[in-house]
């Protein structure tokens, strides 16, 4: 049975894991490797490096820690931030990312998701859309360049409409960060997860708003997603994938057991 | 022990090159014929569409050396669909060298790609994994069906076969290279395997 995916999401700010609130007063958590490698030998499905500032600086990701990261752990990643063009794509894939996430400059540039998918295959083309929930308008809007404050701002995209625009396109796999809920650890944005998953055919990860265990107990049980990304939780060792995993297992959602803690072959 | 990576021109031969590496194998990404020939072993990757990747293999003219391999050859996701007779990615034809057919996976309501971790079922007679229902890694729309070459299947929506086995060609439909320890005990026995 196909599990349930805990994914760390991993911030990285010039080299290094940072984490901020609400997009913003970003802190230094730690190095990208030994942060990588913890969190791969604990139990993570999955890892996710998202460089916060590329899009908005434009400048594509630092290229060397991606090789280093994939010469090192045994689970997938995912290499964010700022990849616009087929050569930015080439060169994370070629240094060992199994996929790319592409935000902002697929809303630039939606064409670039059809281009990326004809070229690498829908399998490792992954689209992270931002959404805000706007209580004067009650709509779900699709913000971009959200790694920078000043650069922030709203699209002409509301989310249900990009989502489905991305899917045509061949986009493999969402990324749904709920900025409202983002960095506050108050729980994942279920009613939006819950919302969007029948209009998303594709495997959806909840991020966003991971603040307790049950939290991802709730996003797995109720909004049905694939995987959960979190970052300040496991950063912050508030607590552990392990313990994230028993309490899923308890609730009857598939997970894969940590190998750390079983007899290896 | 020389180890080949056939280069596909796809995405994922760094990660591979990687897992062999992890293992205190050196390795060689390469598409000349006599250096896969003489290799002990022949890893073939993918990613990306059947069609594309057989025009390269087509192109490098690799189809006929790659059918005559007699050393243990595995065929990683992508790479063990090309094993197969037929894609419906494409309409291609592939290798021919397990006589199976790979089709799209069917629309169960669940998401596609089927993406993430899932079990394993392997056959007692398959010699690279013993342990039932360990978690590997998979990506992909498209899978072989179960039937006489299968040697591990896996289940989502339906059941097909996650591995495969025709004499010396091996196929995983799974990423070993990124399936935590199990991918690496994987890979470890076909390199340490002997074929009788």
């Amino acid at each position: 049975m196909l599990a349930k995916r805990v994914i760390p999401c991993l911030d990285v700010r010039d080299g290094q894991v940072v984490k901020g609130v609400k997009f913003r007063n970003h802190e230094i958590i730690g190095d990208i490797l030994p942060l990588a490698k913890r969190y791969a030998e604990s139990g993570a499905d999955e890892l996710v490096f998202y460089d916060i500032t590329a899009s908005a600086d434009g400048r594509t990701v630092d290229k060397s820690w991606v090789e280093r990261v994939a010469r090192e752990i045994n689970i997938p990643f995912t290499v964010a931030g700022g990849i616009r063009s087929i050569e930015h794509a080439q060169t994370m894939l070629s240094m060992g990312a199994d996929k790319i996430s592409i935000n902002s400059p697929a809303l630039l540039n939606p064409d670039l998701i059809n281009t990326l998918v004809e070229e690498f295959g829908q399998q490792c083309i992954v689209i992270g859309i931002d959404s805000f929930y706007n209580d004067q308008s009650g709509e779900y809007e699709v913000h971009q360049f959200t790694g920078d404050e000043s650069k922030s701002r709203k699209s002409a995209w509301q989310t249900k409409d990009w989502l489905q625009e991305v899917i045509s396109r061949g986009a493999g796999e969402i990324v749904l960060n709920c900025m409202n809920q983002d960095g506050v650890r108050k729980g994942y944005d279920i009613e939006q997860l819950s919302a969007l998953r029948g209009f998303c055919s594709v495997p959806l990860i909840a991020s966003g708003g991971a603040g307790d265990i049950q939290h991802f107990v709730d996003t797995f049980k109720i909004a049905q997603v694939d995987g959960a990304l979190a970052a300040s939780v496991f950063h912050k060792n508030l607590f552990s994938i392990s313990d994230v995993k028993t309490a899923m297992a308890a609730n009857k959602i598939a997970v894969r057991p940590i190998e750390a803690l079983q007899e290896t072959t | 022990m020389s180890v080949v990576i056939v280069d596909t021109e796809c995405a994922n031969l760094t990660s591979v090159r990687f897992a062999v590496e992890r293992l205190g194998y050196s390795v060689l990404i390469t598409d000349d014929v006599e250096k896969i020939r003489s290799a002990d072993r022949v890893i073939l990757p993918g990613v990306g569409t059947a069609a594309a990747a057989m025009r390269n293999l087509q192109r490098k003219q690799l189809v006929e050396p790659l059918r005559e391999l007699t050393q243990p050859v595995l065929g990683i996701c992508l790479g063990m669909q090309l094993l197969t007779s037929h894609s419906e990615e494409g309409d291609v034809d592939c290798l021919n060298l397990i006589p199976a057919q790979t089709k799209r996976l069917p629309q169960c309501g669940l998401p596609l790609p089927h993406m993430g971790w899932n079990t394993l079922q392997p056959t007692a007679d398959n010699p690279l994994v013993d342990d039932q229902d360990s978690y590997c890694y998979f990506v992909h729309s498209f899978a072989v069906a179960v039937d006489e070459y299968t040697i591990a299947s896996s289940e989502y929506g339906e059941r097909f076969a996650s591995m495969i086995r025709h004499n010396n060609y091996f196929g995983a439909q799974f990423h070993p290279e990124r399936s935590g320890k199990t991918g690496e005990a994987l890979l470890k026995r076909f390199l340490e395997l002997e074929l009788c």
